[in-house]
């Protein structure tokens, strides 16, 4: 699917920190990835690990004081998205951005019908007349599923079901053909049949779009099942990065390796007791010297304290381009 | 093998919540939210029973108006020879120390007035008599059972992580040596990287202290991992109740079926095989199908799915399903596959 064409979405060096009365709270250290056209990069990690902040960062919708983007490039086409002035950036957001929050009840409005939310981005960023919006915003639903759409466009949010809501905040997302859909946590709400539901959506969606996603979630078995390239996060860091059979059948960050182990399976022999990761999340409240997983960490030595490790790439690719892991240990090492 | 075992621990049968709606302006009762409509199951001593399914099914409701949290409308809870559901509140009360409830929102269930000392003292002020050294004694070997360090006892609920928190409410409702547990989902508010620190404190407890669960979640993977028997609900009534092994190696009812495909595997070349993908959403309890709950989405549904409403009933040893793929009145589709029932209900 991804080719070797330009990356539609350049993120290089991104650092955001949140100014608060404890002291700095440095959420996102040096995050650099890209995305091509028609691919989809799932982003993993727990709360607090940055992901969401990282996404944020990017389209600005950060509030600011307190946080503040310190440094980075975010090149969308030509064009520094850190560097645009906010009206532009506007422009950027519905129109070339669309994004997907994890709550479709507090990201909809509940005083205005489904009908008004979809026709606004129409309205403001394609200069669609009234009954153009109409039009387009029944194609909308229909296009992501909801029956009977043209009478469904003068109901309230609270008629909707959950599943229901998010296909509605799905086609908001998809009003004006972004290039890129960035999906915060989409389903994690959801009931289990309703996800596997927006799943085959999304990627019905993708095929026939061909628009790129970026698909944030803390569920390894959604990323294994919607994802060409996985980045995991960890401490406001990229721990791990690459393609997902490789990353899943061979993972090199020790984090990503207990996180797969801790997961009880579905199929296959039963395991007698879970493995887990001793130990908390890192708090985040300075500029990081050291590895943010070596506290809980099996293999972690001096030089983790010492050093925070860079990310290198493990099968001879370009950095960023194949398989590459923020790590001063290798499986290799362990067992020669 | 259920033979073989002693009397169940926990015995439930037709346990009806329905919820009254008043509406108008007289508020009259015109109606009800059937929560759980007719629910029966038993628990033997030390077993660990997942009960699962998708929101609104009435799983929690189910745990809560088990511990008589809620008033049931209909039906019975014997738990160790009595009946909970129609205990004065006296005699009720006397009973509390024997079952206990580990909450979903370890936030929401502490007080962030109370420090954790005396969060997991409450229940032996209430219940016992003992002085408040024994009081102490007693949290801090609670505080040990449950992985907190000592330290933290005079600490308040903010200071902790959600983990931290859960072991908190774990340790609260160990504090009188209860017998049974309903865990109403422990782990679902937790990252997953906790979530196993959790589920392997819980199994480490039942086998020093020979509790019972009744666990309580929409995890499919984690529960497989936790319980020895699995009950599967839909709108308020199980449509399947069956060991674990068996459930996930062969699941008989079409939503169960649905249900354990539609789980996202953390393996990509698992995880993108064929599923069955259920259209539409769960209907309303308020207003449930006629016939079987499940025949508005079900993908093997049959005309008699529209009329009847079929009961659980054994189909395999040890497995009961209420489809009517699997009852004689319906014929052919399942009929391979149907055993003679040796009694009804899930006893």
């Amino acid at each position: 699917m991804p080719d070797g064409a330009a990356p539609v979405l350049d993120v290089r060096g991104l650092k955001t920190v949140f100014r608060t009365r404890g002291g700095e709270i440095h959420a996102v250290n040096s995050v650099s990835f890209h995305l091509k056209r028609g691919e989809v990069l799932g982003v993993v990690g727990e709360s607090g690990s940055g992901k969401s902040v990282t996404m944020m960062s990017l389209i600005g919708l950060l509030p600011t004081p307190p946080a503040e983007v310190r440094a980075g490039t975010v090149m969308l086409d030509e064009r520094d998205l850190l560097k645009i002035s906010p009206e532009e950036l506007r422009q950027v957001r519905g129109a070339r951005i669309g994004f997907v929050f994890q709550d479709p009840m507090t990201s909809l409005n509940p005083v205005f019908t489904v009908g008004m939310q979809i026709m606004e981005p129409l309205r403001e960023h394609m200069g669609m007349d009234k009954k153009q919006a109409e039009t387009r915003a029944v194609e909308l639903l229909e296009l992501v599923g909801i029956p009977d759409a043209r009478k469904r466009l003068k109901s309230y949010p609270h008629q909707f079901s959950g599943g229901m809501r998010q296909r509605v905040m799905i086609a908001i997302a998809l009003a004006c053909n972004p290039d890129v859909l960035i999906a915060d946590e989409p389903t994690t709400a959801l009931d289990v049949t309703i996800q596997a539901q927006i799943l085959e959506l999304v990627k019905e969606l993708r095929k026939k779009l061909g628009m790129a996603i970026i698909w944030i979630t803390h569920d390894l078995g959604v990323i294994a099942n919607i994802a060409d390239r996985v980045m995991v996060m960890y401490g406001g860091q990229v721990a791990e990065h690459g393609p997902v059979k490789e990353l899943f059948a061979d993972p090199r960050h020790p984090y990503t390796r207990a996180l797969l182990k801790t997961i009880p399976s579905i199929s296959g022999q039963r395991e007698a007791r879970l493995q887990v990761i001793e130990g908390q999340p890192p708090i985040l409240n300075a500029a990081p010297t050291a590895c943010p997983f070596r506290a809980r960490c099996t293999h972690s030595h001096a030089r983790c304290a010492a050093e925070n490790p860079l990310r290198r790439a493990v099968d001879g690719t370009a950095l960023g381009q194949g398989h590459d892991v923020a790590c001063h240990w290798s499986p290799e090492a362990a067992d020669a | 093998m259920r033979d073989l075992v002693k009397e169940p621990l926990v015995q439930v049968e037709d346990l009806k919540m329905h919820f009254p709606i008043y509406s108008g302006v007289l508020r009259r009762h015109t109606g009800d939210v059937k929560a759980v409509d007719g629910v029966s199951f038993s628990i033997q001593p030390g077993e660990t029973l997942g009960l699962v399914g998708e929101s609104g099914c009435g799983k929690s409701t189910v745990g809560r108006a088990l511990l008589r949290l809620y008033e049931p409308t209909a039906g019975r809870v014997i738990i160790e020879g009595e009946d909970i559901a129609t205990l004065d509140a006296e005699t009720l009360r006397k009973k509390r120390p024997s079952m206990q409830m580990v909450f979903q929102d370890p936030q929401a269930s502490l007080n962030p007035r109370m420090t954790l000392s005396a969060i997991i003292s409450e229940p032996m002020v209430e219940h016992s008599t003992m002085s408040a050294d024994e009081r102490q004694a007693r949290v801090f070997e609670l505080m040990d059972a449950v992985g907190l360090n000592r330290r933290f006892a005079n600490r308040y609920p903010h200071e902790f992580s959600g983990g931290q928190r859960q072991r908190i409410g774990i340790a609260r409702a160990l504090a009188l040596n209860p017998k049974f547990i309903v865990c109403d989902e422990p782990i679902a508010a937790l990252d997953v990287s906790i979530q196993a620190q959790v589920v392997n404190l819980l199994e480490d407890l039942q086998d020093k202290l020979g509790l019972t669960y009744l666990f309580i979640s929409h995890d499919l993977s984690m529960v497989r991992h936790i319980a020895d028997r699995v009950a599967v609900m839909y709108l308020g009534r199980i449509a399947e109740l069956s060991p674990r092994d068996a459930l996930y190696a062969q699941p008989l009812h079409p939503y169960a079926e649905a249900l354990l495909s539609a789980v996202n595997e953390p393996d990509p070349n698992r995880a993108r095989r064929e599923r069955i993908i259920l259209t539409g959403d769960v209907p309303s309890p308020a207003n449930p199908p006629k016939g079987c709950t499940f025949c508005t989405r079900c993908p093997k549904v049959m005309d008699i799915c529209r009329q009847d409403r079929p009961e659980l009933a054994e189909v395999q040893p040890g497995r009961f399903v209420a489809c009517h793929l699997y009852t004689k009145a319906a014929g052919s589709t399942g009929a391979s596959e149907v055993y003679e029932p040796t009694q009804q209900g899930a006893n």
